[in-house]
């Protein structure tokens, strides 16, 4: 097939739809957004177009600044232990015979099923003290009596985790499929043991692709904000709870809006330094 | 008993045998040369030396020490793979340097080794190329390279030249035999490729069906082949049914010959003649009786096919000594006893 620079307007048309969908569905939105987040608010109403910078303002405190650290810092735990975790599992799981796999990854893409509320809810009850699992810790002696897990950062940490998880293995399992066996093999044979070898070899060689799910989780961590409020003290709330709950109770969308703004604008930097951080290693 | 010794090695994949009941003794520095038809257990073999499978019977002894359980990190050999398994993410010099670095060797050490291994591959300077710039048979030679790094007891290659084109083939084997002359190190070497085997071995093991058939010289294997299998993977060769009379006498294809034997008690078996062994005269004489079916001249040598008694027996002359025949001319076939093997049947 002969590759020839378009011509004339038609020649555009497969991009019509694709631009059409981003524009109604990201650029629009973000657009109205942006502009929300300079309006003024009207007490106990709605809001009024203006071009006024309070809601920014308002959102350089030592408050905002603590929470919006800790939403990134969450994020960034996340992220880190659902690929701690993810590589060996997936790696193990890639090496595995073809049922075991199937039945694992159809587990996983089950839990994507799952809404965030009902996750939040069986979570809460597994670490609660009257049906969670310290009464299974009692009953095995290793506990002497029944306790509540939650609220804690713990808990939050724990249902974050288990909810990027399956995104975390469907993003690293095609990579580890590809990488060629033999390539830990003939590190076994240069004298590298097992474990040294998946450190040596599978995970640099995997750089890349660890990075690219670092980031993904990063951000789908990110927008999390029911299962901080249900299973997390008030220290434990991210910027994504502030903003839902400036946005729907306290009905202020230009505060809301600028918060939003703000936070996409702070993880885009941090993606931004990543992938930078990133091709400079590479171009080592 | 130094050297790597097999005893009764064998592999079971469910109820598929692999390898059956291997037998062999490879003394230090001998280049043997594992050959056999695709799927005859040449790999598996190999990957149980390195430890990559461990067997489900036998015993392998590496210097005297029993390694049948050891773990491949620990075996102190190299291993050069059939997909060569350059690490990608590692420069040329990394990659050579992985078995030094992975055991704590200092920088300066590392380096001066790995200039010396690219010295030895002829790629000298190419320590900070990226292995995926290389050509095939640059890449083949990093990854010879990378195995020898700890210059280790034993080396092992799975048909590692089978990626490159015939003429760099050629060339990269008589390249491997003399680098093995020159650093004495214990090589075994798997290929389908028979004269791949004859060029670079100092034993040839020939393997099907998991199990060996012959292990012995290049000539010996080629000249005195164990059986009929043998003499028909190695070269070309006519298998001829020989049988005996009550007095002992042997006849091929109906003709007494004299000087051939059967062994006592047998009356049927095979007889290989290589065809350049063959000799084509005129009929009659005690000569076997055929008919030329079809000649193919190829240059250096011609080829005579030749119908006798149902079978076709093929005669190579040098162009020296080009036969006087025509397609359809009857002939008389000679066959030399000395070097006629007869097999079993
Ligand atoms: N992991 C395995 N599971 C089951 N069968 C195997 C396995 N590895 C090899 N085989 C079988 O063992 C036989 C020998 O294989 P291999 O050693 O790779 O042959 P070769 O290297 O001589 O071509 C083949 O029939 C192959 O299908
Ligand atoms: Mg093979």
């Amino acid at each position: 097939m002969r590759r020839e620079p378009p011509q004339r307007l038609a020649d555009y048309g497969p991009l019509f739809f694709p631009a059409g969908m981003l524009i109604v569905f990201f650029v629009v939105p973000f657009a109205t957004m942006i502009a929300v987040s300079v309006f003024q608010r009207e007490q106990g109403g709605f809001y009024t177009p203006a071009f006024v910078f309070d809601n920014y303002a308002r959102f350089l405190s030592l408050f905002f600044g603590k929470v919006l650290g800790f939403s990134l810092f969450l994020a960034i735990a996340v992220a880190a232990a659902c690929v701690v975790i993810g590589i060996p599992f997936t790696y193990l799981l890639s090496r595995s015979p073809r049922k075991i796999q199937i039945v694992w990854l159809v587990a996983l893409l089950s839990i994507l099923s799952l809404s965030e509320v009902m996750i939040g809810f069986a979570w809460s009850t597994l670490f609660s003290r009257t049906a969670g699992i310290t009464n299974l810790f009692v009953w095995l002696g290793l506990m002497a009596q029944a306790q509540a897990l939650t609220p804690s950062f713990g808990a939050v940490m724990t249902a974050m985790t288990y909810q990027a998880f399956p995104y975390t293995v469907l993003v690293l399992y095609p990579a580890l499929v590809r990488l060629d066996p033999t390539l830990t093999e003939a590190a076994r044979t240069l004298g590298a043991s097992p474990v040294k070898a998946f450190f040596t070899v599978v995970v640099p060689a995997l750089r890349n692709t660890i990075l690219a799910t670092l980031i993904m989780v990063f951000i789908f961590a990110l927008g999390s904000y029911l299962l901080p409020q249900l299973l997390g003290r008030p220290q434990h709330w991210t910027l994504s709870v502030l903003i839902t709950d400036q946005a729907i109770y306290q009905s202020n969308m230009p505060f809301a809006a600028a918060m939003a703004v703000f936070l996409v604008l702070v993880s885009l930097a941090l993606v931004g330094l990543a992938l930078y951080a990133g091709q400079q290693r590479q171009a080592k | 008993m130094s050297g790597l010794n097999l005893n009764h090695v064998t592999k079971q994949f469910g109820n598929f045998t692999a390898v059956n009941d291997v037998n062999l003794s490879v003394p230090d520095g001998t280049f043997v040369c594992l050959l056999g038809p695709s799927g005859c257990g040449k790999t598996t073999l190999m990957r149980m030396i390195a430890g990559l499978d461990l067997p489900t019977g036998g015993s392998i002894q590496l210097g005297g020490a029993d390694i049948t359980q050891v773990p491949t990190h620990k075996r102190d050999l190299g291993m050069v793979f059939q997909s060569l398994a350059l690490f990608p993410h590692l420069t040329v010099g990394e990659n050579i340097a992985y078995s030094l670095r992975i055991r704590g060797t200092p920088k300066d050490i590392q380096k001066k080794r790995v200039d010396e291994l690219l010295a030895m591959i002829h790629l000298p300077g190419f320590a900070d190329r990226s292995v995926a710039k290389l050509s095939g048979g640059q890449r083949q030679r990093v990854a010879i390279a990378r195995a020898l790094a700890i210059s280790p007891k034993l080396f092992l290659l799975d048909e590692p030249l089978s990626a490159l084109d015939a003429k760099l083939r050629e060339a990269m084997q008589v390249e491997l035999r003399q680098l093995q002359q020159r650093l004495g190190i214990t090589t075994i070497v798997v290929t389908h490729d028979q004269r791949e085997a004859m060029t670079m071995a100092d034993t040839v093991v020939v393997m099907n069906g998991g199990e060996i058939r012959q292990a012995a010289a290049p000539v010996d294997i080629y000249r005195r082949p164990a059986d009929s299998f043998v003499a028909d993977f190695i070269g070309q060769t006519n298998l001829l049914p020989v049988a005996a009379d009550s007095a002992g006498r042997a006849s091929v294809l109906g003709e007494l010959v004299e000087g051939i034997a059967l062994p006592a008690g047998a009356a049927k078996g095979m007889l290989s003649v290589r065809p350049e062994d063959v000799q084509l005269t005129a009929p009659g004489h005690g000569a076997i009786a055929g008919t030329v079916t079809f000649i193919r001249d190829l240059g250096g040598a011609i080829e005579t096919f030749v119908e006798a008694g149902g079978t076709q027996v093929i005669a190579v002359s040098s162009p020296r000594n080009r036969p006087d025949v025509s397609v359809g001319q009857s002939v008389g076939i000679r066959l030399d006893p000395a070097t006629s093997v007869v097999l079993a049947r």
